[in-house]
């Protein structure tokens, strides 16, 4: 069976046309596999640099590890202290997200509803958003004890504010024409949120996601350096203090890793959920 | 049932804005018109001239600060079922398919769609020469093509009165000459009373029964013309004498400064 599947694909491969076609499809396939390829090859470029440069200049492992040793670094660490680091991160990052969210979405809708919401509650939260958090996180550790709380709150606080400006952004981009289309029928207020606004708001939305994620992995890390007995975060703080610098580059490794697969999941969310958000070329 | 001869009516309709600096500006002043049953009615003038505030009036989503406008004898005074609105623009919705934005206003208006909604809307969707495109996607379709979606979506609730914003504005040249003609098949196909917002003096002229021809800001009437050239009208009605005797009478209308 697969012989004459090979033959069939072979007998066609022969026909006229497909010669005639085949020179230009290889370039275009080779011309798309390098497009495809060279983001990869450039950061191997990268590390291959990176590794010499350690090696040829003998630079201590104290200053700038060599990516071997950052890998070598990291497997020293046992797999079961890894998730332990992991998980704590990932929950307090996911907790703070999810919390913004829940927060964030319904605020904005009330924003765009209530202009005196809008007049009273937007300059506050621009204060907020104008602390750094950095700074006040000690704070919070204090004021909240020691659990998860005060870093799902620094989570939060990071996270919010990215979500809450481009929801109102997009609630407000809704064209007029639209708003006069659900007038006009006598929907009310609360269909043209939910059939109009809130649907226009959606690839607002999810700009404001994908930034916040990786804020939120922010958040967690810099909660963990003020308190903290698990994480990764605090795994990084730890490994500097004992000056075991490529293991703090292993974890730093790990948390690139790490918010960069969440980023992807927000991407692959949007065209899974509403794949109409997205410009043609991304869905 | 009573049928006066008008439908709607504007009797000295004069409309003032508020800007945010306080101060005031006239958008119309002492409109006075009718519009007759099932007649195909153009405005035309400059930007500016408070064309679409008449359309906004007559949809009851503005209403006058002096004078009244009323439909079938009663003065408006909110939205009413009895109109469809087609935009310059044609605004569809991009997370529904063409079908989906046809029976929008059911489901916006009542939260449901039935099976005999959809069925009415392939029947309009069909009038307006897109019966196989019903599954497709908003962005699969050309400019002229969503504005024939926006005209199905606005005969969904099977309006009396239609108004369009100078829907075939943001159309090339070619597409709109095209879409005027459809228009009117389908208007000949589904009698309706149109008041036809435009700022292109053949678009008028090809359409209309009569033209109504308004000053700049503040907008007044100018002058009401007839347009009696014989109906069905065609792409061959573009060459007739009398068509551009009617549009360079208007044209030295709009542009004589001379108030009239």
């Amino acid at each position: 069976m697969p012989l004459q599947t090979i033959s069939a694909a072979s007998s066609s491969a022969v026909s006229p046309p497909e010669t005639k076609a085949r020179p230009v499809a290889v370039g275009l396939r080779l011309r798309v596999w390098a497009d495809r390829l060279a983001p990869a090859a450039a950061f191997i470029a990268l590390v291959v640099v990176w590794e010499g440069a350690c090696r040829i200049f003998a630079i201590p492992s104290f200053l700038l590890p060599s990516p071997s040793a950052i890998v070598r670094a990291g497997f020293e660490i046992s797999a079961a202290q890894w998730l332990t680091n992991i998980s704590a991160t990932l929950r307090v990052a996911l907790m703070g997200y999810v919390v913004a969210i829940v927060v964030s979405i319904p605020l904005a809708v009330a924003l765009v509803n209530s202009r005196f919401l809008s007049r009273t509650l937007y300059p506050i939260l621009v204060i907020v958003q104008s602390t750094p958090i950095v700074a006040v996180a000690p704070i919070i550790v204090v004021t909240l004890g020691a659990s998860d709380l005060p870093r799902v709150v620094i989570t939060f606080l990071i996270t919010f504010f990215p979500i809450v400006v481009s929801t109102v952004t997009g609630l407000m981009a809704t064209p007029e024409e639209l708003i006069e289309l659900s007038r006009s029928l006598r929907a009310g207020r609360t269909r043209e949120m939910l059939h109009i606004r809130i649907p226009f708001a959606v690839p607002y939305i999810f700009s404001a996601l994908k930034i916040s994620i990786t804020l939120a992995i922010i958040g967690a890390v810099v909660a963990e350096f003020v308190a903290a007995e698990h994480g990764l975060g605090f795994f990084i703080m730890f490994s500097t203090s004992f000056f075991k610098i490529p293991q703090a580059f292993a974890g730093l490794v790990v948390l690139v890793a790490l918010s960069l697969i969440l980023f992807r999941l927000c991407t692959l969310t949007q065209r899974w959920l509403v794949p109409w958000s997205l410009p043609k070329s991304q869905r | 049932m009573s049928d006066p001869a008008h439908v709607i009516r504007f009797a000295d309709v004069e409309q003032t804005f508020g800007r945010d600096d306080g101060s005031a500006v006239t958008a119309l002043e002492g409109v006075t018109f009718d519009i007759g049953r099932n007649e195909f009615l153009a405005v035309l003038g400059p930007s500016g001239c408070g064309k679409s505030t008449l359309l906004r009036l007559i949809a009851g989503l503005i209403f006058p600060t002096r004078g009244a406008v009323s439909i079938y004898d009663l003065t408006v005074t909110e939205p009413r079922d009895e109109i469809g609105i087609v935009f310059q623009r044609p605004t569809l919705l991009p997370w529904f398919d063409v079908l989906g934005n046809v029976t929008f206003p059911l489901r916006h208006k009542y939260g449901r769609v039935s099976a005999e909604d959809k069925e009415r809307a392939q029947e309009l969707l069909e009038l307006v020469g897109l019966a196989d495109f019903s599954a497709k996607r908003i962005d699969e379709l050309s400019g002229g093509m969503q504005q024939r979606v926006a005209i199905a979506r606005a005969l969904l609730l099977d309006p009396d009165i239609l108004l369009m914003d100078e829907p075939f504005s943001a159309l090339d040249a070619l597409t709109r000459d095209e879409m005027s003609l459809e228009l009117l098949r389908i208007w000949s196909e589904r009698p309706k009373t149109v008041l036809f917002i435009t700022h292109s003096i053949p678009e008028a002229v090809l359409l209309a029964d009569r033209i109504i021809v308004m000053t700049p800001r503040p907008g007044r009437v100018r002058e009401i013309i007839e347009v009696d050239l014989p109906r069905p009208r065609s792409i061959a009605t573009l060459s007739e004498p009398r068509f551009h005797a009617l549009a360079n009478h208007i044209r030295g209308q709009l542009f004589s400064r001379v108030a009239a």
